[in-house]
């Protein structure tokens, strides 16, 4: 591979490297990249008075401070309102996969042709806006007085991300040898032990990163709370998006939103060892 | 035995097929129902659909949208396709890192960053620019990661062919590679417009309150009400999203299979 890619190099000079790579290089540094860093300095910073922050001229003492953290860590409601944006986060992958894995299944087991219709199915509810969907339960759980329940909120979540759980499990299980079934049962082990002791574990890379394309969006998700929750089913990004809109305290937004990327990066980091572990287990199986 | 459980597996997949499917057949019936409460089925009609046409507010709201999913599409498509080749042509690691991480982190990082770049930073008014900008840096990504894949499944004998003959890094470009990564940029496009025409998140912390696009719409009216003028923009919009996703799948099948 790093051969074939040296190959591929030595052809071009420095400067077509450049030409090419530089400017989506450029855009995204000054886009994405010196962005995320501002908020990490915002974080640092005072409130200004009508929002925004107290300018850098106010001098050192009064524009910068630790007090947005201060704030988090006094007052357990932070706490509480991470942990059940984690509860949330936790249910709506668990009932993904136990919804995806059906659907995932069949459409690894059928016949080529019809995979890919089946594979498009599951992608073209997708397509419709993303409002439009929690629009759609507003309009479902409204006359069931189901409205503004954390069970609206779950509903909600799992509808959205569902199509991520799907395509990631349907890719692992698609790869499974049949063979290794079939050794199973010839050795004696029933449809429900085949499942448990070998397509399961084998699935387990797809599951992580299933989960962590579920979980990861979830944990920053404030639209479905916003508009499917009651007042108690707050999570971490409708805390966010009140201070950056509504009480225009942007370093404590700013300290929230980075207190959120680290929740991210452990997930991500969770999902990425366990799908790697996974593979060695493949690995070991076959 | 088999057959058993081959049955279940089928009652089971359908179940949730239906799930995905019934809430957004209820919005799409419901915009031809004859009374003002989307609560039981009165008679047909389009009225709603003319309502629509006579709303100066959501037009003008759709103009914004197409306007800003046409220029964002077309700048992300250049910028991500560059990303693409050089992500597969150079051993440059951080590359993908820059280039792939804003399309996986969650939406509202990106939002909230992007809003205190804008206003503390450049001190900008927010509202069509901070916008187009926005659109773009989330779209750079799935142009690229679609470029990408093309190109991976191509016979690198072409350029190397390309290069013997004495074509300039340019020629080559020009001639081989542009023709051969066309569908992979029109699925780029495509994609581009569709997630631009339909992003909440990111708009809703960068337009400011002067411009509103069409998802911006819907939500303040989602906030208030549900009426069926919601389920009318609703059903057009899922027509157009569709009309685009089924396009781009036609054209690059095996980088939709894979999902975002």
């Amino acid at each position: 591979m790093d051969e074939r890619r040296e190959a591929r190099e030595s052809g071009s000079g420095g400067w077509t490297r450049w030409a090419v790579a530089g400017p989506p290089t450029v855009f995204l540094l000054a886009f994405f990249l010196v962005p995320a860093f501002i908020v990490v300095a915002a974080s640092f910073r005072e409130p200004g008075e009508f929002g925004g922050l107290v300018p850098l001229a106010a001098g050192w003492r009064a524009a910068f401070s630790m007090e947005a953290y201060r704030f988090l860590s006094g007052d357990l409601v932070y706490a509480q309102i991470f942990a059940s944006s984690f509860a949330v986060a936790f249910a709506t992958t668990l009932i993904c996969v136990v919804l995806a894995y059906p659907l995932a299944w069949l459409i690894a087991r059928s016949p080529r042709r019809r995979r890919d219709l089946l594979v498009l199915l599951v992608i073209l509810p997708f397509a419709s806006n993303f409002l439009v969907r929690i629009y759609a339960w507003i309009m479902l759980l409204g006359p069931a007085n189901l409205l503004y329940t954390p069970f609206a909120v779950i509903a909600g979540m799992v509808y959205v991300h569902l199509p991520f759980m799907v395509l990631p499990l349907y890719t692992n299980l698609e790869k499974h040898d049949p063979a290794l079934l079939e050794a199973a049962q010839d050795l004696g082990a029933n449809a429900w032990t085949r499942f448990w002791r070998v397509t399961f574990p084998l699935s387990l890379p797809g599951i992580y990163s299933g989960s962590a394309l579920v979980f990861i969006p979830v944990l920053g998700m404030f639209a479905v709370p916003e508009l499917l929750g009651g007042t108690g089913d707050i999570l971490i990004g409708n805390l966010i998006k009140e201070q950056f809109l509504d009480n225009r305290d942007w370093p404590l937004g700013s300290a929230l939103s980075i207190g959120l990327t680290i929740a991210v990066l452990a997930c991500a980091g969770i999902a990425a060892a366990g799908a790697r572990r996974g593979l060695q287990g493949t690995e070991a199986v076959s | 035995m088999r057959r058993r459980s081959q049955w279940i597996l089928w009652a089971a997949s359908l179940a949730v097929y239906a799930f995905l499917y019934v809430p957004l057949a209820v919005v799409v019936i419901f915009s031809f129902n004859d009374s003002m409460l989307n609560a039981e089925w009165v008679g047909f009609t389009l009225a709603w659909y003319e309502k629509l046409l006579g709303d100066g507010e959501m037009l003008r709201a759709a103009g914004n949208s197409v306007a800003i999913a046409l220029l964002s599409s077309s700048v992300a498509t250049v910028l991500g396709a560059m990303a693409g080749i050089a992500m597969h042509r150079y051993r440059m690691p951080w590359l993908p890192l820059l280039v792939l991480t804003p399309v996986a982190m969650p939406e509202i990082l990106l939002g909230v960053s992007l809003l205190l770049f804008f206003r503390q930073v450049l001190d900008l008014t927010l509202g069509f620019f901070s916008i187009l900008v926005a659109h773009i840096t989330f779209s750079i990504g799935f142009v690229a990661v679609i470029v990408r894949a093309r190109l991976a499944g191509m016979d690198e004998g072409v350029f190397e062919a390309a290069r013997d003959l004495g074509a300039t890094p340019w020629m080559t470009f020009r001639r081989v590679t542009l023709p051969l990564i066309l569908p992979a940029l029109v699925a780029g496009f495509l994609m581009s417009f569709t997630l631009s025409i339909d992003d909440f998140v990111i708009t809703f912390f960068v337009a400011g309150v002067g411009v509103t696009t069409l998802p911006l719409q819907i939500y303040s009216m989602i906030k208030v009400a549900v009426t069926p003028e919601v389920n009318a923009v609703s059903t057009l919009l899922m027509a157009l999203t569709l009309t685009m996703v089924l396009v781009a799948t036609r054209l690059a099948p095996d980088v939709m299979r894979r999902g975002r």
